[in-house]
């Protein structure tokens, strides 16, 4: 297993870095937000990215892809994280995307991924249905009609929903909600009758909807492999998203601790910088650990997906418990720490705050995470 | 490349030649050869095989030849432990002197230092104990009072050690002493004496735990030769700061291996609370066990890639500081799981109605409690990742 970053990864991991910081820092999300962007992300950004080979990192070249794997995109999405950028890279690049690959005909991957690799189609994956992530609780029907296919259900949280051209629609062909086997993965345009798209308004200003698929009929060509068999695909699919996830976190946590650090360097009460205080400095050290940790679980996650390894996915539930314990820890810290100022709107740190919650609930928080890797291991 | 392949063949050759089939199974702490002027050997193959890896130098495989070890590089060092691991065989010698005092005598001690205590400590011939802490010098070590004072041909030395580890079967001491008092950093110098010395009387410490390794150490006007002040008068401080990083990377690997005997967190809540299906039956401690086996996997992915890191020449720097202060709370934390997974089957002293096991896990989680604190305490720890790491201010 390596736990350290190639030349290759290191370059792409720097270029990421001047890129997020110059072109999308916060201030970048906070005007999307303050304007009511209608897209909620900058579609010229996205063609930035997507000429830098990013849409399509995780792709193959056949497909116009950059081939870089997990590793690499891992590396894209740290620094992303770092400035909290809003972009289709979560939602199409790490979620829906492979999901096409790994379980679409040719026809279906050489109709999606190349648009996906050039920036030029969006996708969404449309999975939770409650208030947890639960990819096992399947309400959502799939029934076989005249012609075809109909699909019926309401998904909510879905990331991007309200840009996608696209939806990863999980659905349900036979069996009990909660069972794996009948879980059928779909192709379906967003410009579908049938489908109703709400937009969210969510905490970290970032992009969710609700979407309703009432009788929507789809034909035969729209599974995504076989019918009442998508489990499986659907598993490693949600793994590379929780290990990519973790690293958007890591990236995030990152840098509200460095900022936390460089404030309590800067500060003066009682005659001194508050980072002299003891009471400070063990909490700032104990964040240290932590980030430290979530780093080694990350690469460790991301480099056994590309390796295809049999501990893919207790590693990948082992970053994101780790990164969402970590992230809720810095971000609640790095409020307290920066004291009245932090509480203001003006301050940035509060936006890392409100990312930090979004992204812990998406693909599962660290309880369900401990008890899928206890699950895993047996007890 | 080719020559440290070659090297492997060798070192795989002559340990399959040389290593007894009794020193490649696992080492009982009974067992375990400390060496030194009263050594003992409970098995008689572990002083065979002490003496053939010492005849080759490789005790202490980095050292230089003159000085009882093999000359190896850092490469050769580490294919020889992976060879060692893959045989299975059992460290040879336990040694203070080879993990805390021959790297920094190494570095700072004068030639004729070296030539008399290295190969002595490579052959196992002089076990070494560390007087450093004294009772009223803890985490504050620089105020150590322990007096060593010039009579001209000779030092005198008077004052009191604690936390001695096996002082009582140590043959020599490598011990900080007061050599000015109107300063306190500065005043401390590094000083090493025979144990035999008139003067010097050892204690053993019962802890909360039972028995220890653990002594005070009392110094009654001993009389120290001037030769065996280590590099400098006042100058020990350097060489008291170096030792310790030695030593806190040695703990955190023991914090890592203590208890050996006793098994992970999860397969002791199995063993007492599983079902039929292996699943832990109470969902508060499953969800605690399974956080505490992960917050390990972590760990130990962390310590895989500081290595990696080092070796690749890619490390940030500070990475390590955190693994004294990280492995001994996590194995803090691991017994205090255990206590509570194991209910009152851990709360067994001694004799009848419990387990061996059940025993050493409750001794062993009374003892965990000093890893927090001995070789630098967890709050020491992380004033040093916030001075040092992080660049917080003093």
């Amino acid at each position: 297993m390596n736990l350290v970053l190639n030349e290759e990864e290191t370059i792409l991991k720097r270029g990421a870095h001047e890129y997020f910081g110059e072109r999308l820092p916060v201030a970048a999300l906070r005007r999307l937000r303050d304007e009511h962007d209608a897209d909620g992300f900058e579609r010229a950004a996205w063609a930035e990215m997507a000429d830098m080979g990013w849409a399509g990192v995780l792709l193959p070249e056949a497909y116009g892809g950059a081939g870089f794997g997990y590793r690499g995109l891992g590396q894209i999405l740290e620094e992303a994280g770092r400035t909290l950028a809003a972009s289709p890279l979560v939602a199409t690049v790490l979620s829906a995307a492979p999901l096409v690959l790994a379980a679409g005909s040719e026809a279906q991957r050489e109709a999606i991924l190349p648009a996906v690799a050039a920036g030029e189609c969006l996708l969404a994956l449309a999975i939770d249905e409650g208030a947890r992530h639960a990819p096992d609780r399947i309400a959502t029907t799939v029934t076989a009609v005249d012609g075809g296919l109909r699909i019926d259900g309401t998904k909510r949280f879905v990331l991007d929903g309200h840009v996608a051209d696209h939806f990863v629609v999980v659905a349900r062909s036979h069996g009990a909600v909660d069972a794996t086997d009948g879980i059928t993965l779909l192709l379906v345009p967003a410009a579908s009758a049938g489908v109703r798209v709400t937009r969210t308004a969510m905490v970290d200003s970032r992009n969710a909807a609700r979407v309703e698929f009432a009788g929507v009929n789809v034909g035969a060509d729209a599974v995504l492999g076989t019918i009442g068999e998508g489990y499986p695909a659907l598993e490693r699919a949600l793994d590379g998203a929780r290990a990519g996830l973790a690293a958007e976190m890591l990236g995030s946590g990152l840098e509200a601790f460095e900022r936390t650090v460089a404030y309590l360097k800067l500060r003066e009460q009682f005659g001194q910088k508050i980072g002299a205080f003891q009471a400070l400095k063990h909490r700032a050290a104990l964040m240290y650990c932590e980030i430290e940790l979530t780093r080694s679980a990350v690469l460790a996650a991301l480099d056994a997906l590309d390796a295809d390894s049999a501990e893919a996915p207790a590693l990948a539930s082992l970053a994101k418990a780790q990164a969402c314990e970590m992230l809720e820890l810095v971000s609640n810290e790095a409020v307290q720490m920066h004291g009245g100022i932090g509480m203001t709107d003006a301050e940035e740190i509060g936006f890392f705050l409100k990312r930090a919650r979004v992204a812990q609930q998406t693909f599962g928080d660290a309880a369900y995470h401990r008890d899928r890797y206890a699950r895993l291991a047996g007890f | 490349m080719q020559a440290l392949e070659e090297f492997r063949a060798e070192a795989r050759a002559w340990l399959e030649e040389n290593c007894p089939p009794a020193m490649r199974t696992p080492l009982p702490d009974e067992e375990r050869v400390w060496g030194g002027r009263k050594a003992t050997f409970k098995n008689p193959d572990s002083k065979l095989w002490l003496e053939r890896v010492a005849a080759r130098g490789w005790t202490v495989p980095t050292w230089p030849v003159e000085y009882g070890g093999a000359g190896l590089d850092a490469d050769q060092a580490q294919v020889l432990r992976e060879e060692m691991a893959r045989l299975k065989c059992r460290q040879p010698l336990a040694s203070f002197g080879i993990w805390m005092l021959g790297p920094v005598l190494l570095k700072y001690g004068s030639e004729a230092q070296k030539r008399e205590h290295l190969p002595k400590i490579a052959r196992g011939e002089i076990r070494w104990c560390q007087g450093y802490s004294e009772p009223g010098a803890g985490s504050d070590l620089a105020s150590l009072k322990t007096r060593c004072e010039d009579q001209g041909d000779h030092y005198l030395i008077n004052g009191q050690k604690i936390w001695t580890s096996y002082a009582n079967y140590a043959d020599w001491i490598f011990c900080l002493v007061r050599t000015d008092t109107s300063t306190k950093h500065n005043g401390i110098s590094f000083i090493l004496f025979d144990m035999a010395s008139a003067g010097v009387e050892t204690r053993p410490i019962t802890l909360i735990s039972g028995a220890s390794v653990f002594c005070e150490t009392f110094f009654t006007d001993v009389r120290v030769p001037k030769d065996n002040l280590v590099g400098g008068l006042n100058q020990g401080w350097t060489i008291a700061k170096e030792l310790l990083q030695h030593e806190r990377g040695m703990i955190a690997e023991i914090g890592r291996t203590i208890g050996g005997t006793v098994p992970p967190v999860d397969v002791v809540a199995q063993h007492y609370l599983a079902e039929e299906d292996g699943r832990i039956a109470e969902p508060a401690l499953r969800d605690a066990v399974a956080r505490h086996v992960m917050k390990d996997r972590a760990f130990g992915l962390t310590i895989r890639r500081a290595a990696q890191e080092s070796e690749t020449g890619t490390a940030s720097g500070g990475l390590s500081s955190m693994f004294k202060y990280y492995g001994t709370e996590q194995n803090k934390a691991k017994f205090e799981l255990i206590m509570k997974c194991a209910g009152h089957n851990a709360l067994g002293w001694a004799g009848e109605g419990f387990s061996d096991q059940e025993i050493e896990i409750c001794r062993t989680w009374l003892r965990s409690k000093g890893n927090s604190i001995e070789g630098g305490t967890s709050e020491v720890q992380l004033n040093v990742i916030a001075k040092r790491v992080l660049g917080l201010p003093d």
